[in-house]
């Protein structure tokens, strides 16, 4: 009987507002979008780190006519230069840190460059002679990356060490720093629907301000009063946690992998198991906005 | 069943008080007026009674509880033992008048089955059988008020407070809710109606408390009540004068009956 009657009053609550509830879900279906995007974005980062981490490694370039360090002033690397390079990383000192090592010959360098490149029209232009040649280092642990550079960069025919974490760090700021921004616009959204949710149960409040007086008086509970109108606000903010829990669910289905995945096989994108994982704390996140916003302004605005 | 305890009701500092230390006691089966001028402290008395507010000093007590000791989660239970009546009517104007009175008992948790034996019995007492389809703006005002009632009176509340429930309505028409409310009465209910209503309080000679600017100035059996008094002056005109409440010779002072 007063699940029945508990559920007629949110019916006729949601009917009588039905535009400030459009609003809520619309509010919070945005900002739960971004808090969403901004979760999804740090896991891909974390995606990206555990795959590419695997494969970076550290690249010791060699010199080649007329580059401009010190350690190049003698022109181009030599045989022997190269071979006590190699040497150097068959020696007992860097053996324990280095997994394997290959040597890539400028010719290699243009052909791995045209494979990189070959949408650019860049590729033309340049020559084998213009890419250095390098030894590609894979080190046991890629944190030791030290190492390596401090016993390397000084010697001679060595143009400079490279690390390639860094290079994808800079790609995982840029992300970091979207992300960042998704959480801020998400945390003025959220504002935003915190508002819009008390504001719409005052207005509940207020047009229903007879039913509610009239069941004061005959002495229904401050829970039987106060619950549809809770329900109410978390009902609409739970619509629009669904909707934004269904759109990262496009997005990642569609475009990450639909799209994305199939252009770039090499890298590891987040699949839909993320955004499962996502969802249930995004819908958890709208109830409990919007039941503490309206529990809130009912404590002001609906006199028990 | 109601009684104040030098109860003193401020709502603002600076003004007097709406009521000033009233003493009286309204026993089980009473039936009482609430008379006064508009102002003299009706409304806050009732409001009283429900907890709507509290008392600044003194004391409520209802159905022998201090109100000030209820805690506020026990209002609404409270509550369930007080049936209200207002001028307005207050009802649901989207329910049929079936709806009306079922939802007092829906909101406290009756059973479907209960509900649709007692309604239709109340219904009867008001004298509204064979209308519970109706809507609310298809009924008189009378019958407006008796939806009211039997709202009010459908969870069988120990005591039963009127507002001016006669207040929208034509002589004829509040002889009608007169009978019913004193039908209920008679059946072990409390009534307390706030009234202006002279004729009904002096035809009905039942107990009359009268406030005046938050005082009780009279509090008599079976009292009578002018709200004013025709005066023909030597030239002939006529005009109305309010009753001066100390100087009407029927009104002596009768407090005992509060001590006793």
């Amino acid at each position: 009987m007063r699940l029945a009657f508990i559920l007629g009053e949110i019916g006729s609550g949601l009917r009588r507002n039905l535009s400030m509830v459009v609003s809520v879900v619309l509010v919070t279906f945005i900002s739960l979008t971004f808090v969403g995007a901004a979760a999804l974005t740090q896991m891909q980062i974390t995606q990206m780190k555990g795959f590419w981490y695997d494969k970076v490694e550290v690249a010791i370039f060699l010199c080649g006519e007329d580059y401009g360090s010190q350690t190049c002033a003698d022109g181009a690397v030599t045989d022997s230069q190269r071979s006590a390079i190699k040497g150097m990383l068959d020696s007992a000192a860097v053996k324990p840190y280095v997994e394997s090592y290959e040597y890539e010959s400028q010719d290699q360098a243009l052909q791995h460059f045209r494979e990189q490149f070959k949408n650019s029209p860049i590729v033309d232009t340049v020559t084998a002679d213009q890419l250095p040649e390098s030894f590609r280092v894979k080190l046991v642990d890629p944190e030791k990356y030290d190492v390596i550079n401090e016993l390397f960069s000084s010697m001679k025919g060595v143009d400079t060490v490279i690390d390639q974490r860094e290079l994808l760090e800079k790609i995982f700021s840029i992300m970091n720093i979207a992300s960042l921004v998704a959480v801020g616009i998400a945390v003025v959204m959220i504002f935003c629907a915190v508002l819009l949710v008390a504001t719409t149960i005052r207005l509940s409040a207020f047009s229903r301000r007879r039913e509610t007086g009239i069941m004061r008086l005959v002495g229904a509970s401050k829970l039987l009063i106060q619950l549809p109108f809770v329900l109410e606000g978390v009902i609409a903010a739970l619509i629009g946690a669904v909707l934004a829990s269904g759109t990262l669910w496009a997005v990642v289905n569609y475009l990450i992998q639909g799209k994305l995945a199939v252009e770039y096989p090499d890298t590891a994108f987040i699949a839909t198991g993320e955004v499962l994982l996502v969802a249930p704390g995004l819908l958890a996140l709208g109830v409990v906005l919007a039941g503490v916003s309206s529990v809130l302004t009912l404590r002001r605005y609906l006199k028990v | 069943m109601i009684r104040f305890e030098h109860v003193t009701k401020v709502y603002d500092q600076k003004s007097r008080p709406a009521l000033d230390a009233i003493d009286v006691e309204i026993n089980r089966g009473d039936f009482a007026f609430l008379v006064g001028a508009s102002g003299s402290g009706k409304s806050t008395f009732i409001r009283l009674v429900l907890r709507e507010d509290q008392a600044s000093r003194g004391s409520v007590h209802v159905a022998g509880r201090n109100v000030a000791r209820i805690p506020n989660w026990r209002v609404p239970r409270m509550r369930r033992g007080i049936g209200v009546v207002f001028q307005d009517f207050r009802l649901l104007p989207n329910k049929d008048v079936f709806s009306n009175v079922a939802f007092a008992m829906q909101v406290i948790g009756k059973s479907r089955a209960s509900i649709r034996s007692t309604v239709p019995e109340v219904l009867k007492t008001v004298g509204l059988q064979g209308k519970e389809k109706r809507m609310p703006n298809e009924l008189s005002g009378g019958e407006q008020q008796r939806v009211a009632i039997a709202r009010a009176i459908v969870n069988q509340p120990g005591i039963l407070l009127a507002d001016e429930p006669t207040g929208n309505l034509d002589p004829a028409t509040s002889v009608g809710i007169m009978n019913i409310l004193d039908k209920i009465n008679q059946n072990g209910t409390t009534v307390v109606m706030a009234t202006h209503d002279d004729d009904i309080v002096n035809s009905m000679r039942r107990r009359v408390i009268e406030l005046s600017e938050g005082r009780l100035i009279r509090d008599e059996q079976a009292g009578e009540y002018t709200a004013m008094i025709p005066i023909i002056n030597r030239d002939g005109s006529r005009e109305l004068r309010m009753a001066d409440p100390l100087a009407q010779a029927i009104a002596p002072f009768d407090t005992e009956e509060d001590e006793a």
